[in-house]
């Protein structure tokens, strides 16, 4: 009985932990949401009351970005990016690093896994 | 790291110079500059802005989703045709 905002907590672990397991909340914002709440940062989930959980979900709904919402508001964003035209948006169109890293080596993050190409003879083929 | 609040955007005052320029003309002309690193202001909306990125100039359309940016993000410095063999 731990469901909030469509994420099932993980029950046996302490409370600022476990809200990590949101789509955007991190260390900090648990803490700062067991706070407002009144509970201990090391209470474990299964021990939070249904009082507890009902505030918690209502913060997450009014206070805090999470989950479909932050990661359709970062989309926005991208997207304003790529229709603009700007430097950066043509990045993400090309999957590569918008921030000026070296693409000569390594950006395997964004770039993917390797794509060899063999040698030139196939290349001209 | 950001600048300072209290300066407020940068922009080159030639710049400013030639769109208070145009303004008054009141002529859509296009304003060539050199000056990659201006912030984009409001007042600029609407205005064809001719950015150097360091061979021709690239006409810029300003809208306003640009109000922020800088003028060089929009004019590209460098070009990439592909690798040979990457035919698509």
């Amino acid at each position: 009985m731990a469901r909030i905002s469509g994420v099932d907590l993980p029950r046996k672990k302490r409370g600022v932990i476990s809200l990590t397991y949101i789509y955007g909340i991190g260390p900090s914002k648990a803490h700062e949401i067991l706070n407002r709440v009144g509970l201990d940062d090391s209470t474990i989930v299964e021990d939070w009351s249904d009082d507890h959980i009902k505030e918690i979900t209502r913060l997450l709904q009014d206070v805090y970005k999470v989950e479909g919402e932050l990661r359709s508001e970062i989309q926005m964003n991208i997207k304003r990016l790529m229709d603009i035209g700007s430097y950066r948006g043509i990045r993400h169109r090309k999957g590569l690093p918008t921030r000026g890293q070296r693409t000569k080596t390594n950006s395997r993050t964004r770039k993917g896994k390797r794509k060899t190409v063999a040698n030139k003879k196939k290349a001209t083929k | 790291m950001a600048r300072s609040l209290k300066k407020g955007p940068y922009v080159y005052h030639k710049l400013i110079d030639k769109l208070t320029k145009a303004k008054e003309s009141n002529k859509k002309t296009v304003i060539k500059t050199w000056s990659r690193s201006s912030m984009i202001i409001p007042g600029m909306v609407g205005e064809t802005i001719a950015v150097h990125n360091g061979k021709t100039f690239v006409p810029v359309f300003v809208t306003e989703n640009m109000v922020g940016h800088k003028l060089g993000e929009f004019s590209p410095t460098r070009q990439f045709k592909g690798h040979s063999g990457n035919r698509k």
